[in-house]
């Protein structure tokens, strides 16, 4: 009975269908691999296990929003340039103001907290996190406020799918950002990053300025937010930035254990790997929805993380001890 | 060159560690300062380099004095810009980094410097050349070490602070990195040399301190201390019949115990 089920669905979608799941679970997981690393870099950097992160999520979207639309800046100024370009600079200034937001917060809220137990921090950027979704939904509420992105509705016909050109885009720049981090790696500032990561005496018996360290991790995490909060609130997720976006990081928090925490590896392809199966879930597990209830595709990250944690506890990528305080 | 004046330290507000501690560096010289375990030696290293907070531990009294100007409870990264740089107890390498990341985090605050440092450090440890993009973790204890040696370099420091280098490394190893200290010395970079092997430490110091639970009990040139008694049974255990190392304190009270009994 359930074979048959099975290969009716495989016969009736078949190789197309296959490869639209395929594109579809890309997307949503660059989102994830997003939202992931900056999470992963926050943890490395600081120890500090960042609940707000889906709250920057919402921030930088609801900043671009501002910047593209609300003020129009800098479009306002140059009105005779195209619109992609004066969106995408807009959206470069809004997500920027994102990045300046995290390490503001960083600044005002954690650092005062540094030596303090982790359990408490992370306590207080639960708070943190519900005090930036009450400010954001204030402005956006439930219906949500257009981005008013320049690739709108419009789609690509590749072979045998079709892509929103949102999800292009999306594809791209989430290869730019990761490059980005990985160079940033290689930097001088990079490289303190990671020797602070790793032994936080040590890096400041090197003169490494510890707490300007704490802030630029906070400004990353918080970019990569707000990117990943652009592509969560255009087509074809959602109309605009709402009081929902900030929950894309319920599906973006099996990623991160997945991966393990600690390795920015690790959330890339634990973010990809949930998305793709959502995706997955969502077209091939419908048929069992009397079985499985309608939502299953909602939490399949959280079985296939739950499955994974049974045999690694630390995750795909993570090292064994999450360690050191 | 750096001046400590009777220093106090405690940590967790409770835990009086350094009772009043003080010590010179002259510009130029190797320094040795020998203590047996917890007599806090570290302790005095964290006290100088800024290190107490992390730690929870405070000087309450005292001053640390560099090159004329009060360092006392300086940030870590301005004692380090200043020109203080120390190697670590236990090492305490970037595992994780490769060879030259480790040497370009420890330039972090010498960016201009950086190349010459490299080529100091280089030329130092051509080991390190070797080993240069070897994932740090994985180098031996003796090339660990030079790595944290050559890291402080990269500061290119005026003084360079080594809290027990030879500790853990076979003897020749700790001959070796007795040599790389005089050149270093040579080179222009005071010293400040934290041991427990005291030989190593006063063959080549200008001078000695002796520290026992946080406090100075003796100090001088390094060839009369190695000359004395208690030191050479205590430190050097050529007359100690008893195997187990007891306090400094106590091998001069048995003496006298002993003395009193014959
Ligand atoms: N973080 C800390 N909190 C409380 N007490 C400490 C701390 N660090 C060291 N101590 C105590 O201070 C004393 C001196 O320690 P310190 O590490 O300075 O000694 P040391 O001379 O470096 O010893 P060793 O040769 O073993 O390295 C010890 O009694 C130790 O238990
Ligand atoms: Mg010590």
């Amino acid at each position: 009975m359930t074979d048959t089920l099975i290969l009716a669905q495989a016969t009736v979608g078949g190789i197309e269908q296959f490869w639209q799941m395929v594109v579809g679970g890309l997307a949503l997981g660059t989102i994830y691999a997003l939202l992931a690393m900056g999470f992963v870099i926050i943890f490395k950097a600081t120890q500090v296990v960042n609940f707000a992160h889906g709250a920057l999520v919402a921030v930088g979207a609801f900043l671009v929003a501002l910047t593209a639309v609300e003020i129009d800046v800098p479009g306002r100024w140059i009105p005779s340039a195209p619109t992609w370009v004066t969106w995408a600079l807009a959206a470069v200034l809004g997500v920027a103001l994102g990045g300046a937001a995290g390490m503001v917060l960083e600044r005002l809220f954690i650092r005062p907290m540094v030596g303090e137990p982790l359990f408490q921090i992370a306590i207080l950027t639960v708070g943190l996190d519900i005090v930036l979704r009450t400010i954001v939904d204030d402005f956006a509420g439930l219906d949500g406020r257009p981005l008013a992105d320049p690739w709108g509705t419009a789609t690509a016909t590749i072979g045998p799918v079709t892509v929103p050109h949102t999800q292009l885009v999306q594809l791209g720049v989430t290869v730019v950002a990761v490059v980005a981090v990985a160079l940033f790696f290689r930097s001088r500032t990079g490289v303190a990053m990671r020797a602070t990561a790793f032994d936080q005496e040590a890096a400041r018996a090197q003169g490494i300025t510890v707490g300007r360290i704490f802030g630029l991790s906070w400004l990353l995490g918080a970019v990569l937010a707000g990117v990943a909060g652009i592509f969560a609130s255009i087509f074809p997720r959602a109309a605009g930035v709402s009081s929902a976006t900030a929950f894309v990081a319920f599906g973006a928090f099996p990623a991160i254990i997945l991966g393990g925490l600690d390795s920015i590896v690790g959330a890339i392809v634990g973010g990809i790997v949930i998305g793709l199966a959502e995706s997955a879930a969502s077209v091939y597990l419908t048929g069992f929805s009397n079985v499985l209830g309608s939502g299953f595709s909602a939490i399949i990250g959280y079985v296939i993380m739950l499955l994974v944690l049974l045999i690694r506890p630390y995750g795909l990528f993570g090292t064994e001890e999450v360690r050191r305080v | 060159m750096l001046s400590v004046e009777n220093l106090e330290f405690v940590y967790n507000d409770v835990v009086l560690v350094l009772r009043g501690i003080s010590l010179q560096v002259p510009t130029g010289k190797i320094v040795a300062l020998l203590g047996a375990n917890g007599a806090g030696k570290t302790t005095t290293v964290r006290a100088i380099t800024g290190l107490a907070a992390v730690h929870e531990g405070d000087i309450t009294k005292g001053s640390v004095q560099f090159e004329g100007a009060d360092i006392t409870g300086r940030d870590p990264s301005d004692v380090v810009r200043l020109g203080i740089s120390q190697v670590m107890e236990g090492r305490r390498i970037f595992a994780e980094l490769t060879v030259l990341e480790n040497l370009r985090a420890g330039a972090y605050t010498n960016r201009a410097g950086m190349s010459a440092s490299m080529d100091r450090v280089m030329a130092l440890f051509p080991r390190l050349v070797e080993k240069r993009s070897a994932t740090a973790g994985y180098l031996s204890g003796g090339e660990q070490q030079m790595l944290a040696i050559g890291r402080a370099l990269m500061q290119n420091p005026k003084l360079l602070i080594l809290d027990e280098p030879s500790l853990g490394l076979a003897p020749l190893l700790v001959k070796q990195i007795r040599d790389i200290v005089v050149e270093i010395n040579q080179q222009g970079t005071s010293v400040l040399l934290i041991e427990q092997n005291a030989n190593m430490a006063l063959s080549i110091a200008h001078h000695g301190y002796i520290m026992e639970t946080g406090k100075m009990v003796m100090d001088g040139d390094p060839a009369k201390l190695l000359k004395d008694e208690d030191v050479q049974e205590f430190y050097l255990g050529l007359h100690g019949d008893e195997g187990d190392r007891k306090s400094f304190r106590d091998v001069k009270h048995y003496k006298r115990r002993k003395r009193w009994l014959s």
